[in-house]
């Protein structure tokens, strides 16, 4: 089964990469660009098909280990 | 005064730290493997030393904080037990939930690397008894994420509990925007947490404890320790 787990900044959170990013991209030209705030992503392959128990395995390891929740807020899918 | 030192995989502080401890206290600190699940019998004083734990990947000491020893350190400092984080020892002790709040990003990107001033806010703490209050020091930082951050309640929390015991500053004292190097809220450089037993801080002040380090102001933070100590025996 495959899964993926996202990580963003909560909003309000500072983000200076974010800035940073924004800044290249425009000084870049890219067209259009108002805000860019980054995160992370996580793909993860998990044995067994139990979509309800891989949800909550996922859901332990970003509580546990791959976010912040002081700073950051995770989203988990199962995509596969 | 008798020290534990953690070493985890990619620290680079630990000597620094445990040849400070020396000096002050006149014991070999005790180096502790990460993956220990116990601390040395009768230690005083754990410290988190500086470095880049784990390459500083997913977060930094966010893997540090998770290693078996941790749980030791969390039970050591739960019974009053003194714990020293510095650099990345603080980003441990947030990541691992003995202090609150996180250490962002330096607000203007860039590593920093150079003597900064501290105010010490008090002295009537074990982490800075060996200043006085007001008093004005000069030590290294070293570090790319030091940009202390919490949230509004946190931060009234801090400083209304008189938490915040090292301020980033100019050399006469003052706290403004320039002299607050890494941009962290309320240039907070060193906090406590709310037992006061566990201090989190930036800077570097196992580097400034020797006449030929050109500077010997960081002294009074491990000399106050070793005071406080003897107080307490």
């Amino acid at each position: 089964m495959k899964a993926r787990v996202t990580v963003t900044l909560k909003s309000g959170i500072l983000d200076p990469q974010g800035k940073a990013i924004e800044g290249a991209l425009k000084s870049l030209g890219v067209d259009g660009v108002a805000s860019v705030r980054q995160g992370k992503v996580f793909d993860i392959e998990l044995s067994g098909s139990d979509t309800a128990k891989a949800e909550a395995a996922l859901k332990d390891a970003a509580d546990k280990l791959l976010a912040n929740t002081v700073i950051e807020n995770y989203r988990v899918e199962v995509l596969s | 005064m008798k020290s534990a030192v953690l070493v985890f995989p990619g620290i680079n502080r630990e000597r620094d730290m445990a040849r400070a401890l020396r000096l002050a206290s006149g014991h070999e600190p005790a180096m502790v493997w990460h993956a220990e699940t116990s601390l040395p019998k009768d230690t005083d004083l754990v410290v988190v030393p500086g470095g880049f734990s784990y390459g500083d990947y997913l977060r930094c000491g966010a893997i540090a904080a998770r290693a078996p020893v941790m749980d030791a350190v969390r039970a050591f400092a739960a019974q009053g037990g003194l714990v020293l984080g510095v650099c990345n020892g603080f980003q441990i002790l947030c990541e691992g939930g003995l202090l609150p709040g996180v250490l962002m990003r330096n607000a203007r990107l860039k590593f920093i690397c150079r003597d900064v001033h501290l105010r010490v806010e008090r002295s009537d703490t074990p982490f800075t008894r060996g200043y006085n209050a007001g008093q004005i020091i000069r030590v290294p930082v070293a570090h790319g994420e030091g940009n202390y951050e919490a949230d509004e309640e946190t931060l009234k929390r801090l400083e209304g509990e008189g938490r915040v015991l090292y301020r980033y500053c100019a050399a006469d004292g003052a706290v403004d925007e320039r002299a607050n190097i890494n941009g962290a809220a309320h240039a907070i450089a060193g906090i406590v947490n709310e037992a006061g037993n566990v201090l989190g801080m930036m800077p570097h002040p196992e580097n400034h404890v020797e006449d030929i380090m050109g500077c010997t102001d960081g002294r009074g933070l491990f000399a106050g320790l070793v005071a406080h100590l003897e107080r307490a025996a």
